[in-house]
């Protein structure tokens, strides 16, 4: 467990050097109250961006917070399967189809919210290859409306597509930043397509001016 | 003159910098002490940062002249690099311009210091007006899209030149050939580095003690025309008393001060217009106090290559 403590805090700085990384808290001071498991959302441009999201965190919560990650993937190659399992700890989820079909999405994420520990998810699904942000799945209504009063924190991983985009093999040293948003819960009675669009609109709100 | 004397100079010179750095940190304490070290105080904590990032960069600056020829060209390389990372950060670019940034960042920001370290004055020159102008666009081309096609081209070669291009001059210094003057071209980087530094501190210090008057509200809001004046003054004034260290005569010593002054100080508004423009304060983050490394060295990128021009058509053979 040591190791693999050891070797998550050196990919973290690792990543953080090479991309220059900061977090940017665009919420009011006092807004997004520490301690209570939270669901931290953010853009999918890069296999690396739940590791950004994950070093931006002060370590205290990092140690608790878990990037929920398709099984497909990371169960795919055994130094995947290291990666994500004992390093990261990643919450896999079945994305459809697969061989490695773990239980119910929902029921994988439940365990470790009820374990007190927060999630990073990406609302899109997949890697997003194109400009702005693609429609969200409806992953992350469900999971709202069955645990009432969670929390969302809308994550905009800014220039990370830009550094090595998609059939590309060489990255390009840009300096990346994470901006992290107000947080907000499922209204009472509120529509899916409405939960799905406000989410959304207040992740696209984080991002800066586009090319 | 023997390299004997360039040590000596060179010492003395650092000494009296980090002698100045000194009493102006323990103003900065004592200002901090009776404003009350509990309560934050935005100038004055600014101020405080600013001179603790001043004992680094200064730190830097002497150890890679210490090293030599190699520490100050590859210092600069480091700057070059760093600049042109804050600045595409910035200037937001598509996914078929990934490989003409490659190109930039890889062949030839280390191409054009590997040209100083050589030697190889003809290509230097025109390896990034001309050939990096020519095969980047072909480049961008093979990305295959259109879209705002010539702005992109024209933000990377931009960055290219203020970047790279025009902060190689800076190095560069060390191969002119002028006579009576061999091996004593590193005091030439350190006139040019001290000269245009000193001028944004004086006008930050004019401008802080007697700015009344915005400069331009639009562009630099915390520029005004006192400080401008002042600092302009006191710079030149310094480069003239630094003549000792250079080919010039006193004289000649504050005229080229004003010129590159003059160009140093467009510089950090020229920079400061595009950022006004992409809406961001500072070009990054980090040099604490002071921004972004763009920030701080925008008024060197303007103003080395005129310095480099004039000795090189004035000063030498």
């Amino acid at each position: 467990m040591k190791i693999e403590r050891l070797l998550g805090a050196a990919l973290c700085g690792l990543a953080r050097v090479i991309t220059g990384a900061r977090a940017i808290h665009h919420a009011a001071q006092g807004s997004n109250p520490a301690g209570e498991p939270r669901v931290y959302y953010a853009n999918h441009r890069s296999h690396i961006d739940f590791l950004l999201v994950w070093a931006a965190l002060p370590p205290r919560v990092r140690r608790r917070t878990r990037p929920v990650a398709g099984a497909d993937y990371w169960l795919a190659s055994p130094l995947r399967r290291y990666v994500a399992l004992s390093i990261f700890r990643a919450v896999l989820i079945d994305r459809g189809g697969t061989v490695h079909a773990a239980a119910d999405p929902l029921a994988v994420m439940h365990a470790a919210l009820d374990a007190g520990e927060s999630l990073i998810v990406f609302p899109e699904g997949t890697r997003n290859v194109g400009d702005g942000l693609l429609p969200f799945k409806s992953g992350i209504f469900r999971l709202a409306r069955s645990r009432p009063g969670l929390r969302f924190v809308p994550v905009w991983v800014e220039n990370l597509g830009r550094v090595m985009p998609k059939g590309s093999f060489i990255p390009v040293p840009l300096l990346c930043a994470l901006h992290f948003g107000e947080m907000l819960c499922l209204g009472d009675d509120e529509l899916r397509s409405s939960f799905l669009n406000r989410s959304r609109d207040a992740l696209i709100a984080l991002a800066p001016p586009a090319a | 003159m023997s390299t004997m004397d360039v040590s000596t100079t060179l010492v003395r010179i650092f000494g009296a910098v980090f002698l100045v750095l000194a009493v102006a940190s323990t103003i900065g304490l004592i200002l901090k002490w009776r404003s009350g070290f509990a309560h934050p105080h935005a100038t004055i904590d600014n101020l405080n940062a600013r001179l603790k990032a001043w004992w680094i960069m200064i730190a830097v600056i002497t150890a890679a002249t210490w090293a030599g020829a190699w520490g100050v060209i590859a210092l600069f390389a480091l700057v070059s690099f760093q600049c042109l990372r804050e600045y595409v950060s910035l200037a937001p670019t598509r996914k078929g311009d990934h490989r003409a940034l490659i190109w930039s960042f890889y062949v030839f920001l280390p191409l054009q210091y590997y040209l100083i370290a050589a030697g190889w004055y003809g290509l230097f020159s025109i390896l990034i007006p001309v050939y990096a102008f020519l095969l980047l666009p072909i480049s961008a081309s093979l990305g295959a899209d259109t879209a705002r096609f010539l702005e992109r081209s024209a933000k990377i070669q931009w960055g290219l030149m203020i970047c790279v291009y025009c902060l190689s001059h800076v190095p560069a210094l060390l191969t002119l050939e002028i006579p009576d003057y061999a091996g004593r071209n590193l005091l030439l980087v350190v006139f040019l580095l001290l000269t245009v530094q000193s001028s944004d501190v004086f006008q930050y210090i004019w401008g802080k003690l007697l700015g009344r008057h915005a400069l331009s509200k639009q562009i630099s809001p915390s520029k005004t025309v006192e400080g401008l004046a002042g600092g302009m003054l006191s710079a030149t004034a310094m480069g003239a008393a630094l003549w000792w260290i250079t080919p010039f005569s006193p004289g000649e010593a504050a005229f080229v001060a004003l010129v590159i002054n003059t160009l140093g100080f467009f510089g950090g508004f020229v920079l400061s217009a595009i950022k006004r423009d992409r809406g961001v304060k500072d070009w990054g983050h980090l040099i604490e106090g002071h921004g972004g490394m763009l920030d701080r060295v925008d008024s060197l990128a303007f103003s080395a290559p005129v310095f480099f021009h004039l000795l090189r058509h004035g000063w030498t053979l």
